[in-house]
């Protein structure tokens, strides 16, 4: 049953109502999702694990590099990085391709009736299977370079979930109004790339806070204005087998909530234009 | 129970040029102001205006107008792809449609898949639809094409397929635009009796086409559209009588 009209379409209801009618079409997005990713072992052996080697030959590259830069030893400097890369594959997987989330299923969203949020949840299953594989790196990392994992090291469970929560939002939120301006796709890869090199994956921020020069640890303090420090430090930290930060929580578990309550906002009020802006 | 209600239901496009659908000029023209950079100063295209509508069980209505009339848009607001931009939609029933076939599909999956695809978008599990394949395969008559990437398919071939589909889930509300008139005539003596046998069962069809013979074969009543506005409504004869004596006209 639908009842429709320009009244009743900017409701909450109808936007959580889209929300979780895309969560049951999951047969849907789930059997979607597996094709995004057979499409890329179509014809080739390896498929999307070129992404993969590609990122882990990168990483290694850099680890290397960055080891002998910093004076760390590599089996500190390579696992920290390794670590990060798989992190942020996923963290901009969600953002670059939120940002064209509607725009690039135009042709679906025109031709068969379905929630806005199946799309979402179709690129958002996507990235978890992206990250499935990259996780190749971290096993093969973890047979080089033990890590003292523990107990704590749980933690990246619940990590993952709310980082997967927060790729929800995100892509819902950018691919609503990049769907209705068009500058943004190009703007959003910039900035993901610029966050990129403002985030720790390359450079171990504990080394500039504990530096000898009194003038690197006042500015290190600034990263922790970065939003993505804490998302990343709470996965790869417990990967790493390092202690548990509780402000790394903290800082993830606000700005889920307010993220959530941002793209749900958007959604009750562009939802239904969706369909007529791609 | 399966209705359509449709209240002078609008549905009006906003043309973004490319001005307006920049960012950049909607934050400085507010920051700006005044200059006639109103950032709500879109060209709006009607595509549908005041639509009133009521069809229930076991209609079978033809949609006819000239190109741009508002046919599709129509078909789209009855699905449930567009929600009215002013008035109402009410549609109650399981809605199948059957738009432009060339888009909205990955062209380099195969038949089967399509199938899958479409089955699950509408509504179905995993587990019905491949109870379904077999009949789908068989009504289709495409054979082993089914495992070929779909860009290798005519457009009759996709006119099979997506029939094929929507008539095995047993939908309520079928929508089909024009497009299926892409079909052979022997195919189409074989998906009519499908589609009227559907109809009868539980629902209500609507067919937008320009072909009279197809129109004939599946539908009794007629909408004609007019500049996105519903000019004559009634049994289909005096209609298409009606449409084609229309000045300008054939």
């Amino acid at each position: 049953m639908v009842a429709r009209g320009s009244q009743v379409s900017r409701s909450w209801h109808l936007a959580l109502d889209d929300l979780s009618r895309g969560w049951k079409q999951r047969a849907l997005w789930g059997h979607l999702g597996w094709q995004d990713i057979k499409q890329r072992y179509r014809r080739s052996v390896l498929g999307p694990l070129w992404i993969t080697i590609s990122m882990a030959v990168t990483a290694i590259a850099l680890g290397v590099l960055y080891a002998g830069l910093f004076g760390n030893p590599i089996e500190r400097q390579l696992p920290y990085i390794l670590v990060g890369f798989v992190v942020w594959a996923f963290i901009g997987g969600c953002i670059t391709e939120g940002s064209t989330v509607f725009i690039s299923n135009a042709g679906l969203i025109k031709h068969l009736p379905a929630p806005v949020s199946v799309h979402v949840f179709r690129l958002i299953w996507r990235q978890v299977l992206f990250f499935a594989h990259n996780l190749v790196v971290y096993v093969v990392m973890f047979a080089v370079f033990p890590q003292p994992l523990g107990l704590g090291s749980l933690l990246v469970f619940p990590a993952f979930a709310l980082l997967i929560a927060n790729g929800m939002w995100v892509a819902l939120l950018i691919g609503i109004v990049s769907t209705r301006f068009r500058d943004l796709p190009p703007v959003t890869q910039s900035v993901v790339q610029l966050m990129f090199f403002l985030t720790p994956i390359v450079w171990i921020y504990e080394d500039l806070q504990n530096s000898d020069n009194a003038a690197i640890r006042d500015r290190a303090r600034f990263a922790e204005l970065n939003p993505f420090l804490h998302f990343l430090e709470t996965i790869r930290r417990p990967l790493l087998g390092q202690s548990f930060e509780l402000r790394h929580w903290v800082v993830v578990l606000v700005i889920t909530v307010i993220g959530w309550a941002l793209a749900l906002v958007v959604m009750r009020n562009y939802r239904s234009r969706v369909s007529y802006w791609v | 129970m399966v209705s359509i209600r449709v209240r002078s239901a609008s549905v009006d496009f906003p043309i973004f040029d490319a001005k307006s659908r920049s960012l950049k000029t909607t934050v400085l023209g507010v920051v700006g102001g005044r200059i006639g950079a109103n950032a709500s100063r879109v060209v709006v295209v009607k595509a549908l205006q005041d639509i009133d509508l009521d069809l229930d069980h076991g209609a079978r209505v033809a949609l006819i107008g000239h190109n741009g009339a508002g046919k599709s848009t129509l078909l789209r607001l009855l699905s449930g792809i567009y929600e009215p931009t002013s008035g109402t939609a009410e549609v109650t029933g399981r809605v199948a449609p059957v738009f432009d076939l060339a888009v909205g599909m990955d062209p380099e999956i195969s038949g089967l898949d399509n199938i899958m695809i479409r089955g699950l978008f509408l509504g179905m599990t995993h587990e019905q639809m491949q109870e379904r394949v077999d009949d789908i395969a068989e009504f289709t008559e495409l054979g082993d094409y089914l495992r070929m990437p779909i860009r290798t398919y005519s457009t009759g071939m996709r006119v099979r397929l997506a029939l094929g589909v929507v008539t095995s889930i047993d939908p309520e509300i079928l929508l089909l635009d024009e497009g299926i008139g892409a079909v052979d005539a022997a195919f189409l003596r074989k998906a009519r009796k499908r589609l009227t046998d559907l109809v009868d069962r539980s629902g209500l069809l609507v067919l937008a086409s320009h072909s009279d013979e197809l129109l004939r074969e599946l539908c009794d009543t007629a909408i004609w559209l007019d500049h996105g506005q519903i000019r004559q409504q009634g049994p289909l004869e005096p209609v298409l009588e009606a449409y084609k004596n229309r000045p300008g006209g054939r």
